[in-house]
């Protein structure tokens, strides 16, 4: 047996226990010193409580008209920048905003906008038409990077611009007549270009600051606004706080001082704060626990609201069988859709048979494929698979999230019980749902679509073979055709009808996508304590005119 | 070690007497009688939806667990002892489908901390100076490389090589084992960083110890010393951090699923239905089954693993006179 | 002057772990400018492409980021234009190593007596019980824990608030949810520590020798019965100090945890390696402090 070692008899291990022991004290006590001043630092401050506090979805982001794409980016660029026009906060249909009236020549392709010699920056000095010449042309400019660029297409020469054809930005058809008067060169009449002078990417920003300060000039302070509020704070995952602009010439009527907007995602903590009296407000589609909608639904701070968005999925018609119009119109009619909106949904959802949302200004879809098994099995078996029989294995890929996924288990019972096909499901993360999709590697896709603005054409231009969004390798020359010439229509119902045939053609006839339902919109609030939110079909509610009551 | 450890009674083979030991642990005997009966349901549990069993079985017993109800969120009853889901589905059902899944990973992760853990870690504290420092930078290096990008590309690139050369020569049914097999891999590629970490702690502190030195002065070789009189010592932290090791990997596989890296719906493990389990936690409705069904088996299985562990020391440990 | 040595080898390590990151992260599919909506014509991606040199060769790119990182800046984010990395890496890191120190100290101030104590009762009552706790909190993670900790403490009682990072207070119900895993673990690994020591041959002496039982158990075993926490305690105040995506997201903590994930899953490709770079150097750091304490506790480990 090894003798064992006993530390008491070593006096020199005794004093190195002793050093030991004290160092590890003092160890401890500077970890402990080092914990609280951290603790201090991390949560020191408490500002002021905002006078309304919105739960506004992901973190957006930026907050660079330019730069912007999501719907909670737009919605706080919303309050800080303001375009020619904006939407009314009742019917999203363009109201004067930075422009006070305009003309528009008899082809409709060409706007005179008279700004309001009122209109002034958040820190002095007016905003006059060179500021909106410029700010456009830094939109188109190659050296931006603007992902929307695409918004400005309709003025002429701005494509080229963008694609670096023309180098000179002074080519931009929006010209300087003096500096409260701009005038616009279209390439195409088009009905909705004033509700484009209200989007988001063509709002007014301040040049000075940019060319100062570049890629970060959002964080410049004092940031000069063009619009009804000014940027206070934005800490990153943390919260945006913006204050109202006093310098605004709309200012009388902004109804709140400080409005508070939280980056949050995740459905349970939006629901714990908002119960809890943290937030005023939830606005977001993706906010909402769906297990609780059929208790939430009937409580008074609910409000559902159609809006314009479309929930559908892709067939890669360059993929057999799925060529076959008959197999992907025997799949769809064995969807029984009203099952989707009942059992996963359940924010009061309409099954949809047609691509573009009710609602559309001006325009009417046609009926589309309902629920009908037996022609479902017919179909299937003139195209050659009575039975589902020797059809190949399939799979529908779509991107992680709980709906998603309810969906895709549910039509894959579908499809197996009533036509007897074996389908797989490919769940992955976003980035790589997104390059499949765009690659057409995959067989059958779920997407969805939300209008940019209120006319058919942000929809149905997505399926023209040369659009980056198709997806499907679905290419067909007269659905082109009779796009080009809806978009060159000025007369309101002839060109309705021209897209009415184009969406036939898309959703009856050739089916290269298959609609599902249409999305609703959900806010929550309590009508007791807030008014001025209204309910409209692009879920646009702009901030100026909420407020608590007292 | 020593005869010390008998007190007198008769003498027996080390195994004899570990087996004895261990029979006389009655916690850690009906731990293992729980995990066999497990693993046994699990794999009886295909069998019972078959038509020659399910008409003398209680309904609940006969589900499958991708069968779609009518019945949401329907709490526990005699039709379906668990509750069903969000869909319909059968909780018992795909508790008891998810255990193959999670038991599978908790082993891999286990195995590979086991084996590549113990052995990395014991050579790095044993052989120190500067093989330690490299092995051990290498450990920093995976530990900090981000496994979730790791994992994204070892499935997005990998799996569709693997995929085609698998499918060339077994026909069909080999996509969703490829997808296992990433999913093992990713998760035993990070599970032994730690096990490494510890096991390397504990033999830098034993390899000084005088026995240690004894040994070598008798003449044991290396591996001897390392294996014989090493990491014995050092088998009970080993036994525990396994046990601990299973759960993280469980839960690890979950949060990849969730993030749509790991296993593929209709497949369900523990980890994703505690996970979906959790989403039903808010203050207007719980739909309670749905967390305490899978948490409820996970944590059970756990205990009677730690148990049966604790018990397997104690029948293993060279000084087992305590 | 093994610290120092140790400390060198910071630079080589962290140029290997930033090259594997930055390729890893662009041989994933997808990039940082993919959306859901393309661009209206193939030349806004190519100029957005362009701007942020994604264009150029690789080893260019990974050249013009080394240059970047050694004036200390690591570059601008490719999600969050209008922010660079170093931005939000402080403001987030703050936060997260707050939280990560507190979840820390709880884990171990719940963990080492725990442990202690079922060694010390081991194969009783108590030891089972104190087990089946440890046990439990194992079992039952961050994404369950912290939503019941809101419910019943935030929502139905009003104790703590649901959510945010304002006052110490908001601190309280975060610290819980991610502490009380890691307590778990620690408990079982002190345990064990425990058990392992008091058979060792020198407390055996001690005993025989008529000391007093707890001199013998906190003078004598205590301080060697700590080595498997403390190799623990390295990984884990790394895990900790860089915060956790779950915990941060269920009570709306703006700290870089989510980022760990979120800019991997955006191909947020700067923002990836730039956290790869501060986590590693802090696991390193941390493990260099793990071991020079091995030698603290116990004299015979010696470094060279």
């Amino acid at each position: 047996m090894i003798p064992a070692r006993d530390d008491h008899h070593v006096p020199a291990g005794m004093n190195y226990f002793r050093r030991t022991r004290d160092s590890l004290a003092a160890c401890f006590s500077f970890l402990t010193v080092l914990l609280a001043l951290l603790s201090l630092l991390g949560c020191g401050k408490k500002e002021p409580r905002a006078d309304i506090t919105i739960i506004n979805g992901a973190e957006p982001e930026s907050l660079d008209p330019a730069i912007i794409t999501g719907q909670p980016d737009g919605r706080v660029v919303g309050a800080l920048f303001e375009g020619l026009t904006r939407l009314n906060a009742k019917t999203a249909t363009p109201e004067p905003a930075l422009a006070e009236r305009w003309e528009i020549s008899p082809d409709g392709k060409m706007y005179t906008f008279h700004l309001r010699t009122n209109a002034v920056w958040s820190t002095g000095g007016s905003i006059t038409a060179a500021d909106v010449v410029y700010s456009w042309r830094r939109v188109v400019d190659p050296l931006t990077a603007s992902d929307y660029a695409g918004q400005l297409f309709l003025v002429k020469n701005a494509e080229e611009i963008n694609a670096g054809k023309i180098k000179d930005l002074a080519a931009l058809g929006a010209q300087v007549l003096d500096p409260y008067t701009l005038r616009v060169e279209l390439v195409a009449p088009a009905t909705f270009f004033l509700d484009l002078c209200a989007f988001r990417t063509l709002a007014v920003v301040p040049r000075a600051t940019i060319e100062k300060y570049g890629d970060q000039w959002i964080m410049a302070r004092p940031l000069p606004t063009s619009g009804p509020y000014t940027l206070d704070a934005w800490r990153i995952r943390d919260k945006i706080r913006v204050r109202k602009n006093p310098r605004h010439w709309d200012a009388a009527n902004v109804q709140n001082e400080v409005v508070d907007f939280l980056p949050v995602e995740s459905p349970n903590t939006a629901l714990n704060l908002y119960e809890s009296g943290a937030a005023d407000i939830i606005w977001d589609k993706g906010l909402v626990p769906t297990e609780l909608l059929d208790i939430l639904r009937k409580r008074t701070d609910c409000h559902n609201f159609d809006y314009l968005g479309t929930y559908f999925y892709r067939y890669n018609t360059t993929h057999k069988p799925f060529d076959d119009p008959r197999v992907r119109k025997a799949l769809l009619l064995a969807v029984d859709k009203r099952r989707l909106v009942e059992r996963i949904t359940r924010a009061g959802e309409k099954t949809a048979s047609h691509l573009t949302p009710p609602g559309m200004a001006n325009y009417t879809a046609p009926e589309g494929l309902g629920y009908d098994p037996a022609l479902a099995k017919k179909l299937l078996s003139e195209a050659g698979f009575p039975g589902g029989k020797g059809f190949p294995p399939f799979q529908y890929l779509y991107n992680s999230s709980k709906v998603h996924e309810q969906i895709a288990v549910e039509l894959q019972q579908m499809w197996k019980e009533t036509l007897g096909l074996k389908m797989e499901l490919r769940q992955t993360e976003w980035k790589v749902y997104l390059a499949e999709q765009s690659k057409t590697n995959y067989h059958l896709c779920r997407s969805s679509w939300i209008g940019d603005y209120n006319d058919p054409n942000t929809f149905l231009d997505m399926f023209m073979s040369n659009n980056g969004n198709n997806r499907t390798g679905w290419v067909n020359a007269r659905y082109d055709q009779l796009m080009r010439d809806a978009n060159q229509q000025t007369d309101v119902k002839r060109r309705a009808a021209l897209l009415r045939e184009a969406e036939t053609l898309l959703i009856r006839d050739e089916l290269p996508i298959a609609p599902l339902y249409f999305y609703v919109g959900v806010t929550f609030y309590d009508p007791e304590k807030i008014e001025g939110i209204y309910s409209n079909v692009l879920d646009e509610h702009p901030i100026y005119t909420i407020r608590k009551k007292r | 070690m020593s005869d010390r450890t008998l007190n007198g009674r008769e003498r027996l083979t080390p195994s004899q007497r570990a087996r004895r030991r261990f029979m006389s642990h009655r916690v850690a005997m009906a731990s293992g009688a729980f995990m066999v009966a497990l693993i046994l349901l699990v794999l009886a549990w295909p069998i019972f939806s078959q038509p020659t069993f399910a008409p003398h079985l209680p309904q609940a017993l006969t589900w499958a667990p991708d069968k779609l109800n009518d019945a949401q969120f329907h709490p526990p009853s005699a039709a379906h002892w668990f509750g069903t889901d969000a869909l319909g589905r059968d909780q018992l059902a795909r508790v008891a489908v998810g255990a193959r899944v999670s038991l599978l990973v908790g082993a891999v992760g286990a195995g590979v901390s086991l084996i590549i853990g113990v052995l990395w870690g014991a050579i790095s504290g044993y052989v120190g100076g500067r093989t330690d420092s490299m092995m051990m930078r290498f450990v920093d290096i995976l530990y900090s490389l981000p496994s979730i990008i790791f994992v994204i590309v070892l499935i997005t690139t990998l799996e569709v090589l693997v995929k085609q050369w698998m499918t060339k020569i077994f026909v069909g049914g080999a996509p969703e084992a490829v997808r296992l097999l990433f999913l093992f891999f990713g998760i035993g590629a990070v599970s032994w960083l730690t096990m490494a970490r510890i096991v390397r702690g504990e033999v830098l502190s034993l390899r000084t110890r005088q026995f240690v030195d004894a040994s070598r002065a008798l003449g044991a070789g290396h591996a001897q010393l390392l294996f014989r009189h090493i990491l014995p010592n050092i088998s009970g932290v080993i036994i525990v951090y396994l046990a601990l090791t299973v759960p993280s990997v469980i839960l690890f596989e979950s949060f990849l699923s969730y993030l749509g890296l790991g296993i593929q719906p209709p497949m369900a493990s523990w980890g994703s239905l505690i996970a979906d389990g959790a989403q039903q936690i808010n203050p207007i409705r719980i739909y309670w089954w749905l967390l305490v069904f899978p948490a409820g088996v996970l944590t059970s299985t756990l205990l009677a693993l730690s148990f049966l562990g604790d018990g397997l020391r104690d029948a293993l440990d060279p000084r087992a006179n305590r | 002057m093994y610290f120092f040595k140790r400390a060198l080898y910071l630079i080589p390590l962290l140029l290997v772990i930033s090259f594997l990151a930055f390729v890893l992260v662009r041989v994933a599919p997808g990039g940082p400018f993919d959306k859901e909506r393309k661009p209206a014509s193939p030349e806004i991606e190519r100029n957005l492409k362009a701007k942020y040199h994604l264009d150029e060769p690789l080893w260019k790119q990974y050249a013009r980021y080394l240059a970047g990182l050694a004036r200390g800046d690591f570059g601008p984010s490719l999600k969050y234009r209008n922010h660079t990395v170093n931005d939000i890496l402080l403001q987030g890191l703050p936060v997260s190593l707050s939280l990560g120190f507190i979840a820390f100290g709880f884990a171990q101030a719940i963990g080492i007596p725990l442990g202690f104590y079922t060694a010390v009762r081991r194969g009783q009552w108590a030891d089972y019980g104190g087990s089946f706790l440890a046990l439990l909190a194992v079992c039952v993670p961050g994404f369950v824990v912290g939503p019941l900790l809101i419910m019943w403490l935030a929502v139905k009682f009003h104790w703590f608030p649901v959510g945010l990072w304002e006052t110490p207070w908001h601190a309280v119900l975060p610290m819980v949810a991610l502490g009380l895993y890691f307590g778990g673990k620690i408990a079982r690994l002190m345990r064990e520590g425990m058990l392992n020591t008091l058979s060792a041959e020198y407390i055996t002496t001690a005993r025989a020798k008529g000391l007093r039982e707890s001199v013998i158990l906190w003078k004598h075993a205590f301080r060697l019965a700590v080595l498997p926490v403390l190799s623990y305690s390295g990984p884990l105040l790394a895990d900790l100090l860089t915060g956790s995506f779950v915990v941060e997201n269920i009570f709306q903590i703006p700290g870089v945890g989510v980022f760990l994930v979120n800019s991997s899953l955006n191909r947020d490709y700067t923002m990836v390696v730039g956290l790869v770079l501060l986590y590693a150097a802090l696991l390193v750091v941390l493990n260099l402090l793990v071991d020079l304490s091995y030698s603290l506790l116990d004299p015979r480990v010696k470094h060279e």
